[in-house]
C-alpha cells in the first residue's frame, strides 16, 4: 500500500516529462516555446525567477561586444518589418502580435536561435535569455 | 472579316517578343530551382543562381555556413545536403565560371567585367549598398532573370 503513491508519482512524472518532450519538439505556439524555455532553465536553475519582459527587452535592443544587436535586423520595434543589417533583405515583424507565423515552428525557432545568437553574441542564448526575448516580444501589441 | 484568333495570335507574337527574345539569346536566364535552396538562401539575400559559381566553390560554401561571409547561416545536416546536391547538379560549366576559385560571385572575373560600366556612384547609392544586392537592379532577379532588359538603375 506505501508502495502505491510513489509508483504512482513516478509514474506521473515518467508522463510530464513526456508531455514535455513532445511539447519541445512540436510546440506550435508561443506558450509551448515558452513552457519548453522556463522546464530548461528552472533544470539549470532551482531557483528560477520567471522570465522578464524588462530583461528581454534590454537583451533586444542592446550589443553584446560585437556588432549587431537583434534590433539591427529586427528594429527596436519588434512589432514592424525590418531588414538585414548587411544585404537589406526585408525581415517579416518578428512580435507574435504582429505576425502569427513567429513561434510556430519548432526547427525554425532553434535555427534562427542557433544561428543569431552565434552572431549577436558570439554563443548560443540561453534558455533563460530565449525565454525572456520571448516574453518581452509576447508583450507587444501591434 | 474581323479574324479575332489572328489577331490574338499576332497580339502574343509581339508581347512575346521582347520577354522570351533577348531573356533566351543573351543567355542570362537561370531557370534550374529548388523549393528549400530558394526558402534556405533566399532567407537572407537573394537565392543565387547556383550556375553562377563552379561545383568545387559551392563545396566550399556548403562547408563553411556556420562562418558564412561574416554570418552564421548553418542548417541542420539533412537541408544542407539536400541544397548542396542540388547546387553541385546546376553548378557553372561555361569555361568562364569554371575557371573560376571565388567564393564571392562578386570577386569573380566574369562578375567584374560583366558589370564594369557600372559607374562607383551606383555601387554607393544607399538602395544598391553592396555588389551582392542583385535584385536592387536586376528586376526580375528572384525568378531567374538577368537580362539587361531587366535592368534598371535605382534613382
Amino acid at each position: 500500500m506505501r508502495l502505491a503513491p510513489a509508483f504512482l508519482a513516478t509514474t506521473f512524472l515518467a508522463a510530464t516529462a513526456a508531455l514535455a518532450a513532445v511539447s519541445d519538439v512540436h510546440a506550435e505556439t508561443p506558450a509551448d516555446f515558452l513552457h519548453a524555455y522556463e522546464a530548461a532553465a528552472r533544470q539549470g536553475n532551482p531557483g528560477f525567477p520567471g522570465f522578464s519582459v524588462q530583461r528581454g527587452e534590454v537583451f533586444f535592443k542592446t550589443t553584446h561586444g560585437r556588432e549587431w544587436s537583434c534590433a539591427s535586423c529586427h528594429t527596436p520595434n519588434p512589432t514592424a518589418g525590418g531588414k538585414h543589417a548587411k544585404t537589406d533583405k526585408p525581415i517579416a515583424p518578428l512580435a507574435p502580435a504582429a505576425n502569427a507565423e513567429r513561434f510556430t515552428r519548432p526547427d525554425k525557432v532553434e535555427k534562427w536561435f542557433r544561428r543569431n545568437c552565434n552572431d549577436v553574441l558570439g554563443r548560443e542564448c540561453t534558455p533563460l535569455e530565449k525565454g525572456d526575448i520571448l516574453t518581452y516580444l509576447n508583450s507587444l501589441q501591434k | 472579316m474581323n479574324h479575332p484568333t489572328r489577331t490574338g495570335f499576332l497580339a502574343l507574337l509581339i508581347a512575346g517578343v521582347p520577354w522570351a527574345g533577348p531573356a533566351l539569346a543573351d543567355g542570362h536566364r537561370y531557370t534550374a530551382t529548388d523549393p528549400t535552396w530558394k526558402a534556405e538562401c533566399g532567407s537572407c539575400h537573394l537565392a543565387y543562381p547556383p550556375a553562377l559559381l563552379p561545383a568545387a566553390s559551392w563545396r566550399a560554401v556548403m562547408s563553411g555556413l556556420d562562418k558564412h561571409f561574416g554570418a552564421d547561416a548553418s542548417l541542420d545536416p539533412a537541408t544542407a545536403a539536400r541544397i548542396g546536391a542540388f547546387l553541385e547538379q546546376n553548378a557553372g560549366r561555361k569555361r568562364k565560371v569554371a575557371a573560376e576559385s571565388e567564393l564571392r560571385i562578386t570577386a569573380t572575373r566574369w562578375f567584374r567585367h560583366e558589370h564594369d560600366e557600372v559607374p562607383a556612384y551606383v555601387w554607393k547609392s544607399a538602395k544598391v549598398k553592396s555588389p551582392s544586392n542583385c535584385a536592387a537592379c536586376h528586376t526580375n532577379a528572384d525568378a531567374g532573370a538577368f537580362s539587361e532588359h531587366d535592368v534598371e538603375i535605382p534613382k
